[in-house]
C-alpha cells in the first residue's frame, strides 16, 4: 500500500509530495491502529459467546483464564441440537420469519409498484404515512395490541393469544412501511422508458410487475427479503408479550426464558443457544453483505 | 400510463362478454388498480398499526379492571409516582448519552475504514458492522455473561490492572453505563455505515482544492465532511433517536430495570406495568408518554428526507 501511495506521488514534484505521502502514510497506519482497537470492541460478544459455547459446565465454573478453553468439547451444541425443545423454537422462528418475508413481499411490492407509477389521488400521502409507520415502534404498540388480541380472541372463538401464528400478523407490521419504502426508491430509479416500451408492445401492468419490475429491481428485492427476514428473526418484544407456552416460543424468547431457570445459569448453553440464534441472519450476511448495507442505507439515501 | 393499459388490452379481446370487459374496464382504470395494489398495505397500517395506536390513548383512560372510564386519574397518578420521573430522566439520558457516543463512534471509525485502501475497506466494514447483524436478544445475552457478577470476563481481565471488581449490573452508576455501552456497542455500526456511504458520496475535488489551498485535516472535516454530511448525520441520528428512546431488548435482558428500577426506560417499565403486573391501562398510559418525543424526531425526519427527495 505505501508504493501505491508513492506512485501516485509522481515523478515531478517530488519533495513536496514525498512528504505528503509519508503523512498518508502515518495516517493509514494510525487508521489502522484504531481500525484493531473498535474491531476487538465489537467482536468481542460474539468471540466470547464462541469461546463459552465450546466449554464444560465445570470448566466454566473453574476460576481458569475465561478467555481460554482449556479442554473444548461440543457438548453443549450436541445437548441443544438433539433437545425437542430447541429445535422447535428454531422450528418456530424459521416458520415465522419465512412466511412473514412471504406475506411482507406480497404486500409491499403491488404498493410500492403502485405508489411509485400510478400517481392517484392521495399516493404522496400514502407513501409519506408508510414512511411514518415505519418510526412507529414496537414498544409503542404492543399493549394495545394484546388488548385487541385478547378482544378478538374473546369475541370470534379464535385463539390468538399464546399461538406463534398470530406472529406472521403483526411482524408485517415492522417490515412492511420499511420494504415498502425502499421497494418505491428502487421502483422510482427504473427509467420510465422501459415501462412504456413494454406498454407499447402490449404488457398489461401485472406483466411490466413481474417482468421488467420485479427483475430489474432485484437487488431492491433482496434487500428487502433481507431485511424483513432479519427484523423477524430478531423480533423480542412481541412473541414475549403474545406467546408463553414453551412449544410456542421463538428462539430470542425460548432462550432467555428456559435455559435460565430460577438463578441457575446454564452459560454454556445459553451462548450456545444464542450463537445458534444469531447463526441465521450472521450467514446471510456473511453471504449477501453488499445487499444487506444496501438495504441498509437505501433507507435514508432512496426515496 | 396505465390509462394506455386499458386501451390496447381491450381491442385484442374485443370477443369476450360484455359483462367480463366491463370488469375488465373498471379493473383497468388507473386509480382503482392502483387502489387495489395497495389496499393490503393500507389494511395492514389500519388495523394494525392505526387502530392500536388510537386505541391506546383510549385504554389509557379506563380503569385498572378496564370496566369503567376514568378520563385522566392514570396520567395524574403517574405524575405523583416517583419512578415515573426516573424513567423519564433516565430514558432522556440513555437515549441522548447512546445517541451521542454512536454517532461520534460511527463519524470516526467511518474515517478511519474511509482511509485504507478499496479492497480491504470491504473486508473491515464486514467486521465492524457484525454487532449489527446479530439479534440484539442474543448478543445482549452474551454481555449479560460478559458482565456476570462472579464469573465476569472483564473483572477478570481489569483485575490484572489492579482495578477492583466492578459490579456491572448491581450499582445504579454502573447499570445505567453497562445499558448504554451495550447500546452503543449495538448500534455504532449503523452509524458507521451510513457515514461511510456519505464520506464516499464527498467529490475527491473537494479534498484536493481544500489541500491546495492549504486546509489542515480540522478544517477539511468542518468546512468539507460536516456540510456536505449534514443531511444523513440528521436523518440517521434522528431515526437511532427514536430507536434508542423505544428500546426494550437490551434492559429488558440486563437488567430487568433494577437495581430498583434505576434503569427502566418506557418501554420496560411499560411491559413490567402492563404485562406483568397486568394493568394494561397503566401500561398503555406509560408507553403513550414515548409520543412526543418520537412526533417530534418524525417530523424532522420527514422534513429532512422531503427535501433530500426535491434536492433529486
Amino acid at each position: 500500500m505505501s508504493t501505491l501511495a508513492i506512485d501516485k506521488a509522481g515523478p515531478t514534484r517530488k519533495v513536496k509530495l514525498r512528504s505528503m505521502s509519508r503523512d498518508r502514510t502515518w495516517a493509514l497506519r494510525w487508521s489502522y491502529f484504531f481500525l484493531v482497537l473498535f474491531a476487538i470492541f465489537f467482536l468481542i460478544p460474539p468471540i466470547y459467546m464462541l469461546i463459552t459455547s465450546l466449554k464444560s459446565s465445570a470448566e466454566i465454573s473453574a476460576a481458569t483464564n475465561p478467555w481460554w478453553v482449556f479442554h473444548p468439547t461440543l457438548s453443549n451444541y450436541v445437548e441443544l441440537l438433539t433437545s425437542n425443545q430447541f429445535l422447535r423454537f428454531f422450528w418456530n422462528s424459521s416458520m415465522i420469519s419465512i412466511v412473514v418475508v412471504i406475506v411482507t413481499m406480497l404486500i409491499s411490492i403491488p404498493a410500492a409498484f403502485a405508489l411509485a407509477r400510478m400517481k392517484f389521488w392521495g399516493s404522496a400521502t400514502l407513501a409519506t404515512g408508510v414512511f411514518l409507520t415505519y418510526l412507529i415502534p414496537d414498544s409503542l404498540l404492543f399493549i394495545p395490541l394484546f388488548k385487541v388480541l385478547a378482544t378478538v380472541q374473546e369475541f370470534t372463538g379464535i385463539p390468538l393469544l399464546n399461538r406463534w401464528y398470530v406472529l406472521v400478523f403483526i411482524y408485517p407490521t415492522l417490515t412492511v412501511p420499511f420494504c415498502t419504502w425502499i421497494m418505491i426508491g428502487y421502483f422510482a430509479s427504473i427509467p420510465k422508458e422501459l415501462d412504456e416500451a413494454a406498454l407499447i408492445d402490449g404488457a398489461s401492468w401485472l406483466q411490466t410487475l413481474t417482468r421488467i419490475f420485479i427483475p430489474v429491481a432485484l437487488p431492491g428485492l433482496i434487500a428487502a427479503t433481507i431485511f424483513a427476514f432479519t427484523v423477524s428473526w430478531a423480533q423480542f418484544l412481541y412473541p414475549l408479550v403474545f406467546t408463553t407456552s414453551i412449544d410456542q416460543l421463538v428462539l430470542p424468547v425460548g432462550i432467555t426464558t428456559t435455559l435460565i431457570k430460577g438463578d441457575v445459569f446454564n452459560w454454556g448453553q445459553i451462548m450456545t443457544g444464542a450463537l445458534l440464534g444469531a447463526a441465521p441472519p450472521l450467514v446471510i450476511y456473511a453471504f449477501l453483505m453488499d445487499y444487506y448495507i444496501a438495504g441498509l442505507t437505501a433507507g435514508a439515501t432512496k426515496g | 400510463m396505465a390509462d394506455v393499459v386499458v386501451e390496447q388490452g381491450r381491442p385484442a379481446r374485443a370477443a369476450s362478454p360484455r359483462k367480463r370487459a366491463s370488469l375488465r374496464n373498471a379493473m383497468g382504470r388507473k386509480s382503482t388498480v392502483a387502489f387495489f395494489l395497495t389496499l393490503p398495505l393500507i389494511l395492514l397500517i389500519a388495523l394494525l398499526v392505526l387502530y392500536p395506536a388510537f386505541y391506546s390513548v383510549y385504554l389509557a383512560t379506563l380503569n385498572k379492571a378496564m370496566t369503567k372510564f376514568v378520563g385522566l386519574t392514570n396520567f395524574t397518578f403517574l405524575f405523583k409516582r416517583e419512578t415515573f420521573w426516573m424513567v423519564v430522566r433516565q430514558s432522556c439520558i440513555f437515549a441522548i448519552t447512546a445517541v451521542v457516543f454512536k454517532a461520534l463512534i460511527g463519524f470516526i471509525v467511518a474515517h478511519f475504514v474511509h482511509n485504507i485502501p478499496g479492497k480491504k475497506q470491504r473486508k473491515w466494514r464486514g467486521m465492524l458492522l457484525v454487532p449489527w447483524v446479530i439479534p440484539p436478544a442474543m448478543s445482549t445475552l452474551a454481555w449479560l455473561w460478559l458482565f456476570d457478577p462472579s464469573y465476569s470476563a472483564f473483572n477478570y481481565t481489569l483485575s490484572f490492572f489492579g482495578i477492583g471488581p466492578i459490579p456491572w449490573l448491581g450499582d445504579t452508576f454502573w447499570a445505567r453505563f453497562s445499558v448504554i455501552l451495550v447500546n452503543v456497542w449495538y448500534g455504532a455500526p449503523f452509524f458507521l455505515i451510513m457515514y461511510l456511504a456519505a464520506l464516499k458520496s464527498v467529490p475527491d475535488q473537494l479534498y484536493e482544492a481544500a489541500a491546495i489551498d492549504g486546509a489542515n485535516w480540522w478544517q477539511k472535516i468542518w468546512h468539507i465532511t460536516l456540510p456536505m454530511m449534514r443531511n444523513i448525520i440528521a436523518i440517521t441520528t434522528l431515526f437511532s433517536l427514536i430507536v434508542t428512546f423505544a428500546n426494550f431488548d437490551i434492559v429488558r435482558i440486563l437488567t430487568s430495570g433494577g437495581p430498583l428500577d434505576r434503569t427502566h426506560l418506557f418501554a420496560t417499565w411499560a411491559f413490567q406495568v402492563g404485562i406483568q403486573s397486568s394493568d394494561i391501562p397503566l401500561g398503555a398510559c406509560v408507553s403513550l408518554f414515548m409520543v412526543p418525543i418520537l412526533a417530534v424526531a418524525a417530523v424532522f425526519i420527514l422534513r429532512d428526507v422531503n427535501k433530500r427527495g426535491n434536492e433529486a
